[in-house]
């Protein structure tokens, strides 16, 4: 079966052992070579690669980061030098992880491997479970990315005025700027930061400071003016978080 | 807390002590021959158990005016009048106790010649009142040589950890990999820059282990040191990472702890250049400060990547490991303007001891 790849770390040397590795392997073709998560989005959208092998630290994005924005979805391979919530994650999701500096032996069985999850029809690892399972216990998002056709952005979670659920995706309002994310709500409310995210309905999001007004208890006109539904258990959620009901 | 009565073994022994002095009170009372041996005894039995007590109270004086402290005057001036309370207490309960004891027939005339007893038992409880205070000046300078033995010795175990601390942060794992791995990539496309690089980090990783065993190095070694770090950094990252020095060599004379600027080229790199798409330049500053010898390290750096957890711990321990050798004569300064990041070190010249 032959294989279409990319390769994406910021490190020249270390993308250009990975290819070299790679060579060894006549039926796998190099589509993409990047040196950014940013790169990496537009070449998987552009070529959409079987597999691709993502480094974990690199500037701007991270690799957890740049993986929940690809699509359409890869098998992935992380190579890292050492992180121990990454290798948690490993454990938990992913399709494999090589740690730096690694055999050719175990480069070629971590190949192997993927190539025999993508022959069964097996979609890459969830990108959002495996991000979350890389966050050390407790720790809240700091900032979300997203992206816009190519165009990434990254928002600082204290940016954002109201995520809503939209089918497979969510919606983020953020200022006058709105993009759509693929992702669960239940995923993302439960990386938001607890003190200022609440989630006020089966659908909905908040960000308490961003709260104009509550109106008989069930509507939430926003400081932007969208109305957000309210639920019981949403109701009784915000009272927790607000000072005087 | 009272040093006797916090301790029971103490307080076992000081009442113990109190034995032999009872008895000295029975024979003063009865030598002028105005009581007898009987009447002496059954006096100074209660007597010095409650006397006992009451010269406990003398450790509140003894604290209120310390010897180190306090003026000569004013500490004569606090016990004297302790003394003449406390004996006249218990010329007081002295006389009390005799008078229970005439309703006896055996002691039936000791209420009457109880007033002859009340010189020397005066006298005696002064002396008595003073002797407790002499012993707890000691008690107090013992314990508070042991306290400051104890600061000290904290003060030793701080310094030794801080060391401990640099030398397991020296060996970061995040650099050793990745430094391999740029090896292990360097081997079949250039043989010779693996060797190079090998040698690099060779040399690096020898120079740091040696100087971590000494106290204090000179400048130019630690500058040496992070010419190497960066050396092999930049095989790393390519074209990404710049080096540049403004160092004057004058200046490089003055002892450091080793290791000290270690941290902060690292967080130069891992957090400020690597964070940064196009890279950037690492800029090393040695300049004067005063009397003192300002170390600065400069790096551009991205403002949208938060800082990871735990990254502040290596600019916490150059701090206290600053303040462990210079106490507050060295400074750490840092900040960052949203495109580049400052941190510097201030010691002052010569060896810490003289500063």
């Amino acid at each position: 079966m032959s294989l279409r790849v990319a390769v994406v770390d910021d490190e020249e040397l270390a993308r250009g052992l990975v290819l070299e590795h790679l060579a060894a392997h006549p039926d796998v073709t190099v589509v993409a070579e990047c040196a950014n998560g940013l790169e990496a989005i537009e070449a998987v959208a552009a070529h959409a690669p079987d597999l691709v092998f993502l480094d974990v630290q690199m500037p701007r994005l991270t690799g957890f980061e740049t993986l929940e924005l690809l699509e359409p979805r890869p098998a992935v391979v992380f190579v890292t030098a050492y992180d121990r919530w990454a290798l948690k994650a490993f454990e938990v999701h992913a399709v494999d992880y090589l740690l730096k500096p690694f055999s050719r032996e175990r480069f070629d069985a971590a190949l192997a491997r993927a190539r025999a999850l993508l022959g069964a029809g097996a979609r890459g690892p969830d990108p959002s479970l495996l991000a979350a399972a890389a966050r050390p216990e407790g720790q809240a998002l700091e900032r979300v990315a997203v992206r816009e056709g190519t165009r990434v952005t990254v928002l600082p979670v204290e940016a954002i005025d109201w995520v809503g659920a939209e089918g497979d995706y969510v919606r983020i309002r953020s200022g006058d700027r709105s993009v759509l994310k693929l992702q669960s709500l239940a995923d993302l409310a439960a990386r938001l930061p607890a003190d200022r995210f609440v989630r006020v309905h089966r659908s909905w999001v908040v960000n308490v400071a961003r709260l104009a007004a509550l109106e008989e208890g069930r509507t939430a006109v926003m400081a932007d003016g969208t109305r957000v539904p309210v639920s019981r258990a949403g109701a009784a959620r915000l009272k927790e978080l607000l000072p005087r009901g | 807390m009272h040093p006797i009565l916090a301790r029971r073994e103490r307080l076992f022994a000081y009442v113990l002590a109190w034995v032999p002095l009872a008895g000295i009170q029975a024979y003063l009372l009865a030598l002028p021959g105005s009581l007898s041996w009987g009447e002496a005894a059954a006096l100074s039995g209660p007597l010095a158990l409650v006397y006992a007590f009451l010269c406990l109270s003398s450790f509140y004086a003894c604290r209120s005016a310390p010897l180190t402290r306090a003026r000569t005057a004013s500490v004569l001036g606090v016990h004297v009048v302790g003394a003449l309370i406390a004996a006249s207490l218990l010329t007081l309960a002295g006389s009390t106790l005799a008078s229970l004891l005439g309703s006896f027939p055996a002691f039936s005339t000791l209420p009457e010649r109880f007033g002859q007893a009340v010189p020397p038992l005066f006298v005696l409880g002064v002396l008595l009142y003073l002797l407790s205070v002499t012993l707890h000046y000691i008690l107090l300078s013992l314990e508070s040589s042991q306290a400051a033995e104890r600061r000290a010795m904290e003060a030793r175990v701080l310094a030794r950890e801080a060391e401990l601390e640099a030398l397991k942060a020296q060996l970061n794992p995040h650099f050793l990999f990745n430094a391999l791995n740029s090896v292990s990539a360097l081997t079949t496309s250039a043989p010779a820059k693996a060797r190079e690089m090998c040698v690099l980090l060779s040399d690096f990783l020898r120079r740091s282990l040696s100087s971590g065993e000494r106290t204090l190095i000179p400048l130019r070694e630690e500058i040496v040191l992070a010419r190497q770090f960066l050396a092999v950094e930049q095989v790393r990252y390519g074209r990404r990472l710049e080096v540049e020095e403004e160092v004057e060599d004058s200046l490089l004379g003055v002892p450091v702890p080793p290791l000290l600027l270690q941290p902060l080229v690292e967080n130069a790199v891992r957090h400020g250049v690597a964070t940064l798409i196009e890279g950037g330049t690492v800029t090393l500053r040695v300049e004067k400060a005063g009397d003192g010898v300002r170390i600065a390290v400069e790096n551009p750096y991205d403002p949208e990547t938060p800082a990871p957890a735990g990254s502040g711990l290596g600019l916490s321990l150059v701090r206290r490991r600053l303040a462990a050798v210079w106490g507050r004569a060295a400074e750490l300064e840092e900040g960052g303007d949203g495109k580049r990041f400052r941190v510097a070190v201030v010691v002052p010249p010569g060896r810490p001891e003289e500063a």
